[in-house]
Formats: structure tokens, sequence, C-alpha cells
């Protein structure tokens, strides 16, 4: 790093513009690295103390033909110096690392929005792939916008062919941290955490890592120098409240959250599970945790996966699976197992778009129905979701927690926006983590695994080691108490109503759904689930214009809290948004005899703010 | 032997069993066997339900036997779990006064790998029939035995599906008359064991249900096999499928049409011990040892379990009647470390390189910062 680091003598007159937040698109072909670009990005704005949100948009294909329309792939971010809880309705900033990049994104960049291009890649060959007829930079079609033309791939390889021994192909993987160093530059942001990110990512590789650092120097110099931009942005520190703080997935925190109820109850955790998009991310976070006494399981298929959770949760250990949507229908004949012998199976769904393969790595909520009522009989289990990234620690420890104390499993719906979405999370405190009591029965005295709790009707816990105990269980309908097989009407009818009956007493077991805005008003948005953040701030903006609108939002699904239905009774209407045709919404109207409006979005992407404040002013 | 978990056959009740008692004298035991730790009987074993087979089903002389071999193990009852899936043949934990879990069709080596891999202190004991392991559980059939999981894992074969009436199930032969194939069934049948040894098992035996001293000693030779322990048994159903191994099986044929396979003897069989099977190339075939052919049991295969190449182990489960005799025995039975051993192993690793995990450490690891 020699010359290409040098301060130049004289610095230009730049701008510097204060901005209260920015959305930003990086989006290039599946190979150029756009996830950890933009990953990077989120980090370090995450460090200087901006509210950030993010949502990775990746193609389905692992490696589409490079620089096709199906191979681009997009990180978007929003970073903020307050309070934000969306990556952002419209992009001001585009970066295209190539045709097919700009051809896909442009339609949704703001108007008059920054795009920065990387021109080299703009040849005939992709232009062709992208289906341009003209070419994008010449034909005048870009004039509403406010563009700079960067030669990228040139600048970069530049930078490095004197510096490091690497082949051009090698030289080429940089150019993405070129384009980093630009935006860094372009947005006021310090090198240093990228810096330490590389050298610990390439210990192994120290060419590769040097090289990588150059293009980060490099691309920031040539920001500075060059006379391409001339403004330069700041985005304050966002006010978050006082804490410790660490970027998180809604992936990352739900490995971690059952891990910690593991710990919380003094249980083992088992995970069995099957790779599927969005769910893999929890099995490869749980399989490094071994030193947690984790133990994972990568199962033959999904069915397997399950089965092997409910043998674990048999022996009294937390018993995990995880998967999507299409993994679930393969799964339920076994939930339906764990209902009838009772046991505290836990399955997460990481939603995505559907039916069947549909939209692997596209984002949807249009599983709720199959969780609460997809299994064949009459077959409760408690279905709850996490509304945010951060939400979903705490919401894994509360699915541990009343699986264990109802004895009965619990669904767990997350989606693929809060699974890859990413925001700050204000680390809990240790200490103030809700215990776990798990108790196991080992006294033979007038022992009935089929016994109940009175106030909870669990049945008791005995698992295999536990002397005197001996029992059997299993898929045929149990007699109570006694949990013999039993083919008697009258025993049936009241175990499906004992089971139904468990499940319905979780409601005086968990927090009321509060309110956002008034108790009473015109409107009531309510919603689940990865909508959260949209609502909310679509919410917030309509109060901010004296409408009468508030917001709640459902984290427990079955059984609903409690005073759901006097809530819903303060307004003249409730709209629910929802990534599906109105699943929740039916079931409102069902239970309550509410006349909900269902806001119906089923695109693989999320709700933008303005989109809900538009539905909800129709109402108004 | 059973289809999807519909149960709909009239069991009778309180049958007498199979097999005649006095052919349950004689020693049982097989291997090195444990002590006994608290003198338990095969009463212990017994559960209070009635079992419910139809009078004269193989499944009684098999349950029998397990009840027997039980004591043996010197394992605390408290330790042991039967496993089953869906079929005549599943219904065996509810009879087993030991835990038990009575799961769902085809699904019991899952469970089982659940429960051994978050339990390794437990003996699992996995139940199973021939439309239960094969067709519809046929994946995990396969994957529960390449892991090598120590688990017990008994195939009761009847050919047939019992408890839904009597269709024609995986191992049925090609040509079988039954309600869904009344035509006679079209489609080959899988040999248990083959599959098995292909997929890398670590144990493999054979017995039939009415031969009850061997019974005994195979099921207490897997007991004792660390791994897991892949056991066929050829079960009468006396209902859907009467008879349909007694060509072989039969008392009075039984040592001119079965071999019997002893580790490190060569391989004789018939009443006269004047039959053997001799490799002819890579094939096996049948000689008779006399002064006329010049062979002597010098000239026979030796049986070997311990060979670690499955070639042989294979050719032998692929011998049936009318061709050969019908081989019974421990065909393949070799040392390899076990999932759970493996797993546990793992942890103990991480655990020493990186001490125990502590939730504190876990959220606060990354990228994190102060605000305030
Ligand atoms: S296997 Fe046959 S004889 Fe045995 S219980 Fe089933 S139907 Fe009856």
């Amino acid at each position: 790093m020699s010359t290409v680091t040098e301060t130049p003598e004289e610095r230009r007159e730049i701008i510097v513009e204060e901005l209260e937040a920015v959305t930003i698109r990086f989006a290039g072909d599946s190979g150029d690295g756009m996830q950890l670009t933009g990953s990077q990005f989120t980090n370090t704005s995450a460090i200087i103390g901006n509210d950030i949100s993010t949502l990775p948009d990746f193609p389905a294909e692992i490696r589409a033909p490079a620089g096709s329309l199906p191979g681009v792939s997009g990180f978007q971010l929003n970073f903020s110096s307050h309070d934000i809880r969306t990556p952002g309705d419209v992009p001001n900033v585009l970066v295209a690392m190539n045709p097919a990049a700009l051809k896909v994104n442009l339609p949704d960049l703001e108007e008059g929005g920054t795009i920065i291009i990387n021109t080299d890649e703009f040849n005939a060959g992709n232009l062709e792939k992208a289906a341009y007829t003209s070419n994008p930079l010449e034909d005048g079609s870009l004039g509403a916008y406010r563009v700079h033309r960067l030669p990228i791939t040139t600048l970069n390889v530049n930078a490095l062919k004197q510096e490091v021994k690497l082949s051009r192909k090698e030289m080429d993987r940089c150019k993405n941290f070129f384009a980093l160093g630009v935006l860094y530059w372009l947005y006021d942001r310090p090198l240093a955490p990228t810096r330490e990110w590389i050298k610990a990512k390439f210990a192994k590789n120290e060419e590769v890592a040097r090289a990588n650092e150059i293009a980060l120097q490099t691309g920031y110099n040539f920001a500075d120098t060059a006379e391409v931009f001339t403004t330069h942005y700041t985005v304050k520190k966002a006010d978050l409240p006082p804490g410790k703080y660490r970027r998180i997935t809604g992936n990352e925190a739900t490995a971690m959250g059952f891990i910690a109820a593991a710990q919380l109850a003094g249980r083992t955790l088992f995970y069995g599970s099957y790779p599927i998009t969005p769910a893999s991310d929890i099995l490869h976070e749980l399989s490094r945790r071994k030193n947690f006494g984790v133990k994972t399981f990568q199962a033959e298929d999904e069915i397997a996966a399950v089965c092997a959770a409910i043998g674990a949760c048999f022996t009294g250990n937390i018993g995990l699976t995880g998967t999507s949507g299409p993994g679930v229908a393969l799964k339920q004949e076994a939930v339906g197992l764990a209902v009838m012998t009772e046991l505290p199976l836990i399955l997460i769904n990481v939603q995505r778009g559907g039916p069947s393969t549909g939209l692997p790595t596209k984002t949807e909520q249009a599983d709720l129905f199959q969780a609460v009522w997809g299994r064949n009989g009459e077959c409760p289990v408690i279905v709850i979701a996490p509304s945010t990234p951060s939400d979903c620690f705490s919401m894994a420890i509360e699915a541990v927690r009343l699986a264990f104390k109802y004895m009965t499993p619990v669904f767990y719906l997350s989606d693929g926006y809060l699974a890859n979405g990413a925001e700050p999370w204000r680390i809990p405190d240790v200490n103030a983590l809700p215990e776990i009591k798990i108790n196991f029965v080992t006294d033979p005295t007038n022992f009935l695994p089929y016994a109940r709790d009175e106030r909870t009707l669990a049945r008791p816990f005995a698992v295999p080691g536990t002397p005197g105990l001996e029992h059997r269980i299993g898929g045929i309908e149990k007699q109570n108490l006694t949990g013999n097989v039993s083919y008697d009407p009258e025993n049936h009818e009241m175990m499906v109503k004992l089971r139904q009956e468990k499940v319905d007493r979780v409601a005086q077991d968990i927090p009321d759904i509060e309110v956002y805005g008034d108790e009473t008003g015109k409107v009531l948005v309510l919603g689940w689930g990865s909508t959260y953040g949209a609502i909310t701030s679509a919410v917030e903006n309509l109060r901010r214009e004296g409408h009468a609108v508030s917001g709640a939002h459902l984290r427990y699904l079955n059984p609903f809290p409690k005073n759901l239905g006097e809530v819903l009774k303060g307004f003249e209407r409730v709209i629910v948004p929802e990534m599906n045709l109105g699943q929740l919404s039916t079931m409102i109207r069902a239970k309550f005899l509410v006349d909900a409006v269902p806001f119906s979005k089923v695109k693989g992407r999320p709700f933008q703010i303005r989109e809900i404040v538009r539905k909800v002013e129709e109402y108004l | 032997m059973n289809t999807n978990g519909n149960e709909t056959i009239e069991h009778k009740d309180n049958a007498e069993a199979a097999a005649s008692p006095e052919a349950y004298a004689g020693s049982m035991a097989a291997g090195e066997v444990a002590p006994p730790v608290a003198k338990l009987t095969k009463q212990d074993f017994v559960s209070g339900q009635e079992v419910r087979w139809c009078p004269g089903c193989g499944d009684y002389s098999i349950l029998n036997n397990v009840q027997k071999v039980m004591p043996e193990l010197g394992i605390p009852r408290e330790k042991i779990v039967f496993v089953s899936g869906i079929g005549c043949s599943s219904r065996f934990p509810y009879y087993m006064n030991t835990y038990g879990f009575h799961t769902i069709h085809g699904r019991a080596p899952a469970l089982a790998t659940g429960i051994k891999a978050s339990n390794p202190d437990l003996s699992v004991w996995v139940i199973t029939g021939d439309g239960d392991a094969l067709s519809i559980g046929g994946n995990h059939f396969m994957h529960v035995i390449r892991r090598n999981l120590d688990i017990n894992y008994i195939l009761f074969n009847n050919r047939i599906y019992g408890l839904t009436k009597g269709q024609y199930s995986p191992t049925s032969e090609v040509g079988k008359r039954t309600k869904s194939s009344p035509s006679g069934a079209i489609d080959y049948p899988l040999n248990p064991l083959s599959v098995a040894i292909a997929s890398e098992a670590t144990f493999v035996a054979r017995s039939v249900d009415i031969d009850v001293k061997h019974l005994g000693q195979t099921i207490s030779a897997a007991a004792h096999h660390k791994g897991v322990s892949f056991v066929e048994v050829y079960q009468n159903c006396n209902i859907f499928n009467d008879g349909a191994f007694e060509s072989f099986t039969e008392r009075a044929v039984r040592s001119d049409k079965m071999i019997y396979l002893e580790h490190g003897q060569p391989l004789v069989f018939g009443k006269e011990r004047n039959k053997g099977i001799k490799m002819n190339g890579a094939r096996p075939e049948v000689v008779e040892l006399n002064s006329e052919t010049g062979l002597t049991a010098d000239d026979l295969l030796v049986h070997n379990i311990h060979e670690p190449d499955p070639s042989v182990a294979f050719m032998l489960a692929r011998m049936q009647q009318p061709d050969f005799p019908q081989p019974v025995g421990i065909f393949r039975q070799i040392a390899r470390a076990t999932y759970e051993d493996l797993l546990v192993a793992q942890i103990e690793e991480a655990v020493a390189k990186q001490g125990h995990g502590r939730i504190e450490k876990l959220i606060n690891s990354g990228d994190v910062w102060t605000v305030g």
C-alpha cells in the first residue's frame, strides 16, 4: 500500500450535507459479493451508532449464469439517526455492478435517486444478457437520476496489479471492496471495522487480505480525490436507549435464544433438521455451538428430523426441529404424535413463498393456517411469532417455557425477512432472562402418566431412566390418567377437549396485547410477525398527521391474548396487513365476529410503510 | 406388515403363544452375558397389558424370547426403551414392562435416533415389520443403519400387511395373490439383509420365530453388539400369510433346507451334515461331502463374521430356497465407532478447547458497541 494511500496535498472543496436516513441498495451478480458488501456497510454503520435495518435479496440459484437477470443479488440497508424499523421503502442510492443489476433494481429507486455504476461491465455481452437493446449509459434513459459512472473493475485492477501477486480473477474478486470504499467516503464511515474483519477473515491468506484492504482504501481515496462526487454526507448517531449493542439477524437470534433457553432450563438442546432455505443458517449456527452441549442432527429428511426431536423430548431434553413451509408439510403427522403423546416438541418454521417449492429465497406469511390447523384430527398446538430479528431471541425462550409448562408442541413462526434481516440488538442482561422450570416426576407412588396438573392440565413428565415409572406412550388415543390405549368414545371426546383446553389455557399465561396509540379510535392496524416494523412506522406517521389510528401486534396466535376481543371493540375498523391472502383476518373474523379488512401482499417482499399508510387512508 | 396406521384388524383376545413352552428349555446364553444386577426375571419384563395378537401369531414367540433375554443383559428396566412404528409387530412396546413409545408408521428409527443421541445411557430397541421398515420407512431404515447408533433393530418379516388385513408387502414374492393384488403381485421383493449390508450395517443376523433357541441366542448376540444390530426374524402370520416360511422352517425339513451360520465354522448343513457351500470362482454352490465327490468340510467356505469386506456376507444374504439352504445366524459383525460416541466426543472436544459455553459470552460475541 504505497502510492494509493497518499493524501493529496490540496483537498478540493467538498460540500458536507447532513441526512437523517439513507437507504442504499447494493446490487450485482451473485458472484460479486454484494451480501458481504452490504453487511460490512451495515456493521460499520451500527458500530458508529446509526440505527439500521436490512433486507438481503438472494437469487434462488446459487450461481445463475454470470451477468444474467436471475443471477442478480441485492442487499438493501436503511441507516438512520433516528429510530427505524424497516429497511426503507425505496432506495435513495443504487449501486449497480452490472447491467442486469441496474435493470432489475432501477424500478425501485426513488425519483431522482443516485446511481453508482460500474461502467466496465456495460459491454455488449452483458447488455445483451440483461436484455438491454441499447446502452442505458448512452441512450439518455437515466436522465432523471444522478448517475456516477465509475470504471470500478479497471480502477481496482490498476490499484492491485503492482501490489499483490494474484491472478486477474482473484483481483477482480476484490472489486466489491473498492465499491465499499467509495461508499464509505460518500457517507463518511470509518474503514477500521472492515479492515479488522478482512484481517480476521483472510488470516490464512495474507495476499488476499492485503488485496482487499488495498481495494477498500483505494476506493475510499478515489472518491475523496476524483472529481466524481461533489457532496459527501453524514448521518448522525441515532438516539438509541443506552446499553451494549450488537447487530443481529433473526436466524442468529433464534439460534441464540434456543441455546439460552436450554441453559436456563438446564437441559440439552437437540436440534433435528434437514437443510432448507431459509432455515439452514439456524442449523449451521447451532452446529458450531458444541461447547454449549448442543446436539445437532442433520437428518435424512424432514420427517426424520422432527421424529428425532420428538425422541429427544421423550428423554426430557429440548427437542427442536427447524424448517420452512414445505418441510412443515412433511412433519405434520409427527407433530400430531407429539400432540397425542403430549410432549414439548418445538418446531421453527422460517416461512418462505409458497405453495410447493414456491419462492425459496423470498419471504411470506402464508403458513399461519398450516400451523394452527394443518394436521389431521383436532390437533391444537401453541403458535407464536417473533416480530423483529431481536424478538426472535425472546420468543425462542418463550417457546421453550410454554412447551414444557403445558407439555404441548409449540410452533415458532419466523419468516425469510426476519431470518436474514438485521438490526441493532440491545444485548439483554443474562440475569434478567426468565427462569425455565421443568418438573420431572420421580416418585412412583400413584404415578399415572396422563394425570393432569390442575392449572395447566399438563401431564407429568417421567423420563426414561427414572426407576419405577416405566410406561408406554403412543399415537393411539389414550385413556385419561392411565395413558393406556383406549377406543372408548366418551374418553376420546374428553381427550380431544382436554388437549384443546390445555392450549386455550395458555392465554392465562401470556401478556395482553398492547395497543400502540389510543385504546379507541377509527382504525386499528393489526399485524403479526415480521410486518411489525412497517405497520408500526405507518401508524406512527398517520398519528403524527393527527389521525385516529392505532396499531397492535400479535406475537401469540394460538391462543390469542385474552384481551384481544376487547381491544378490537375499541375501533370502527380493523385492518390486517399480511403477506398472505388474509389468514389472520379470517381467524379474527371467525373468532370475534369483527369485520376485519385483510390487506394482502404476496410478492415475496415485505410491506413498505407507504403501502400501509395508503391503505389505512382509504378508511379515514 | 402394515400400512398407514389403519388399525382395523380384530385381534383375538388373550391368545396362546405359538411355540410350545418346552421349546424354551435350554441355555440362551451367547457371547459374554453380564451378571443380572437386581436378579430380574422374565416376569419383570411382562407389562400388565393384555397381549392382542391373533392366537398362533409368530409375534408371541418373539415377545417371549425378548422378555427372556432381557434379565440376562443386566440392564435395569428403567434404562430400556422399546420404540415401534405401526403394524401388528409394533404393538410390542405395550407388552414390555420398560419405557416404550409406539410411534407412527415407518418412523421408529428416527425417534430411536433422537432418544439414543440425546441420552446414550439408554438401551434402545426398535421393533418393526416389513411394511413399516421397508416401505413407508425405507429411507429411515437405510440411514439409521449407516449411522451406527448402538441400538437393536428387530424386523418381523411376515411378507404381508397384517394389520390392514392382508395386502402384499415389499417382501412378498412376485405373483403373490392378495386383496390388493388379485392377479398376483408384480413388484420384485426386497431382501432386508441385502439392504442392511449395503447400508453399512455393523451387525446383521436372521432367525426364525419358531426356532426359539436360535432366536434367543440371536437376540442376545444383537443386544451385546456395540453399534446398530439388525435382526430379521421370519415371522408367521397365520391369518393372512400362513405357512410363508414353513417349506424350510418345519422341524422335519429344517436341517436340510436351512443352514446355520457359525463364526469360524465351514458352511455345512443337512441332517447327515453331508452338504455344504463351496465357492466356485465368485459364486457359491451346494456340494455333497462324500467319497464320490472327494470333498470334505475343509473344501467349504469358512464363515467369518468379522470380515471387513461385506461381499461374502452379501452373497450369503442372497442365498435362498430352493437353490440354496436358507441361511440364518449372524452374517456380519464388525467394530465401528457409534454415532452417539462420536457426537459426545465432539462436544467434549469443543468444551476442552473453548470451555463450557456461557450465554453471557455468546450474546456478547461479534462486533459489540456501547450507547450512552
Ligand atoms: S401378524 Fe398376522 S397373525 Fe400376527 S397379529 Fe398380525 S394379523 Fe394376526
